[in-house]
């Protein structure tokens, strides 16, 4: 029996301390974890017999790490199938993730849509918390209302920062915006853009559209950072689902700044 | 040190480096082939001289000894991981030069870019090189263009077999004694290479991304058939998909699993939802050709394909991998004059 905890390959039990459930399909796990986290970094939760998925953490705390987790495929069917007090198996954390003291200074836009908010939701809490609020500015669109995440944090957002919320369409009635987040990113006001930052992470259209918005905009592109979403077997630099061309998205992203990955070509 | 024996003594010798280690080589397989009737060349465990191939050139690489194409990784019982054991014996393989060069590949994804892999080095450290010498090259071989026709050292032994008669060249001193007990004769032995291949392929230094999007890449959108034989005859194809497996109905004890993938397969950047990427053949056929002659190389520093030829010769629809280099090539420098 070799040494279990040197093997990157083996998982380690994690408690489900709590689940919040934000849509019948979208609800995050509050995993028991000590240890360097990073938001926009992954884990792969497992599940015997069914497999492992990369999850992006969402939330950091003292002793625990909050996967928001989509019910889209036979790993994350299972996940749901568990309760608080179960344990899920997990390795990880992977990547690189967002370095949150980059943004801190000046005048930052991020745009963020669907579970692409996990990843940056982290950055956000970071933002909310600095001297300047005001210049912060942060567009998150959901497919519906009903497609909504992480409610409470929207509502402290709104009132510590500039922040967007729209959905791409809503039934009749709905008093908030509505359109696709590009819709939104002329109405931001920006003073100085030639040295403003953005981050953007969401559906690979939707990062696109939007950064050719923000550099039409005048955003320099080494001030534009994204985050890739890949298939990712290990984590590990191993498998090579994750790679395109020179790079490995699991070692080297998966946040990229956008003068890098304008280069990578799938 | 150079002997000289003959196949009886080779396989004395064989028996005697055996008590202690496996010893694994290429082995032609009657009728195994890809049709009836026809020969595979392929890897086995070996215990005497006979039943190692060394005039023909092996269909399949070495590789599985290090990267099984399915391998398991751990066992999972009710609330326990436990990892799977290992034959803890010393293997020596027997390849030839591209081979053995391919080794330093397997190596740089495995043991190095961030990660050791623990699988992977445990049964490294227990691999020992036997060098099969070249006096041919044969059909598809392009190692001199890539610079592998030639081994400099890594091995315990080379052998030669010419005109009946094994030649030896043995650079371990412990083995050169049980080859000096069954030697024929002793003389000064090389192990034979070849320099010069019928195939030469010109390798593009920086490839532009004008290339990823060339028209070239969309022939093969309409020949390959995406079936990945060329990945999985590649000594340098490393890339893998995890697999739970269990015994039971009820799930409760299983392993998971790595199985050999390959990027040319439908399925290889699918993501949970729907997402993904390189839908065509043509587009794959860009992935894994700019990997093995580019893409490596700007991580790496030298080139993954090591020119053994076996992608052509197992492709079903008689793609030449090689032209495919030539053609990058030819449209690199192409660009180069046209700005
Ligand atoms: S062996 Fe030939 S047909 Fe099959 S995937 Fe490779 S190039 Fe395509
Ligand atoms: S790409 Fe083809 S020629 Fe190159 S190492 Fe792999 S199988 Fe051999
Ligand atoms: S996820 Fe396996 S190499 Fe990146």
């Amino acid at each position: 029996m070799g040494n279990m905890s040197s093997n990157p390959y083996v998982p380690f039990p994690s408690k489900i301390r709590e689940i919040i459930r934000h849509t019948e399909k979208e609800y995050t796990f509050r995993m028991s974890f000590t240890g360097d986290v990073k938001p926009g970094q992954f884990f792969e939760v497992s599940v015997p017999r069914y497999g492992e998925a990369p999850i992006s953490v969402s939330g950091i705390g003292e002793d625990f790490v909050d996967l928001t987790i989509r019910k889209v495929g036979r790993v994350t069917n299972e996940v749901f199938e568990k309760g608080e007090g179960r344990t899920l198996l997990l390795r990880g954390p992977y990547g690189n993730g967002f370095d949150t003291s980059l943004y801190e200074d000046g005048e930052v836009i991020v745009i963020a849509g669907g579970t692409g908010v996990s990843p940056v939701r982290g950055v956000i809490d970071a933002l909310a918390g600095t001297s300047a609020p005001k210049d912060k500015h942060v567009i998150v669109g959901f497919r519906s209302p009903s497609d909504m995440l992480f409610r409470d944090d929207l509502k402290r957002w709104d009132e510590a920062l500039d922040l967007i919320l729209t959905v791409d369409g809503a039934p009749e009635g709905y008093e908030g915006r509505i359109g696709l987040v590009t819709k939104y990113i002329p109405e931001v006001e920006i003073k100085d853009v030639a040295n403003a930052k953005a981050v953007v992470v969401g559906p690979p259209p939707m990062m696109r559209f939007s950064v050719k918005d923000l550099l039409a905009k005048g955003f320099r592109e080494e001030n534009i950072w994204i985050s890739q979403e890949r298939k990712m077997c290990c984590g590990l630099g191993k498998c090579g689902h994750c790679r395109i061309g020179e790079t490995y998205v699991c070692l080297d992203g998966p946040v990229f700044n956008y003068s890098e990955s304008k280069n990578m070509l799938d | 040190m150079g002997y000289v024996l003959s196949r009886d003594s080779f396989t004395r010798v064989l028996k005697k480096i055996g008590q202690s280690r496996r010893i694994y080589a290429p082995v032609n397989k009657v009728g195994e082939g890809r049709f009836t009737d026809v020969d595979v060349v392929r890897y086995d465990f070996v215990t005497e001289a006979p039943e190692i191939e060394l005039d023909k050139k092996s269909d399949y690489a070495f590789k599985e000894i290090l990267t099984p194409l399915s391998q398991t990784l751990f066992f999972f019982t009710e609330d326990e991981v436990k990892e799977a054991d290992m034959d803890e014996r010393e293997v020596i393989i027997f390849l030839r030069s591209c081979d053995l060069h391919a080794v330093k590949r397997l190596d740089a994804i495995y043991l190095e870019n961030k990660f050791v892999d623990p699988f992977y080095k445990r049964i490294r450290d227990k691999v020992r090189f036997a060098l099969i010498g070249c006096g041919r090259s044969y059909e598809d071989c392009f190692c001199v263009s890539m610079g592998t026709n030639r081994a400099d050292g890594g091995y315990l032994f080379s052998v030669d077999m010419i005109g009946g008669k094994y030649y030896f060249d043995v650079k371990d001193d412990e083995l050169a004694a049980i080859f000096a007990s069954e030697a024929e004769s002793e003389q000064a032995v090389e192990a034979r290479y070849v320099t010069e291949n019928e195939v030469k392929v010109t390798i593009p230094g920086n490839v532009p991304v004008s290339v990823y999007k060339d028209p070239l890449w969309e022939e093969y959108t309409v020949r390959c058939i995406n079936c990945g034989r060329c990945n999985f005859v590649c000594p340098t194809c490393t890339c893998f998909t995890m697999q739970d497996i269990f015994y039971t109905d009820n799930g409760r004890v299983g392993e998971r699993r790595r199985v050999g993938a390959s990027c040319m397969v439908d399925g290889y950047t699918n993501v949970a939802g729907g997402g993904q990427y390189r839908r065509t053949n043509g587009e794959r056929m860009r992935f894994k050709v700019l990997h093995k002659i580019h893409d490596f190389r700007k991580r790496f520093g030298f080139d993954m394909c090591v020119g053994c030829g076996r992608c052509d010769m197992v492709c079903p629809e008689y793609i030449s991998y090689a032209n495919i280099i030539n053609k990058v090539n030819d449209a690199v420098e192409g660009g180069a004059v046209n700005g």
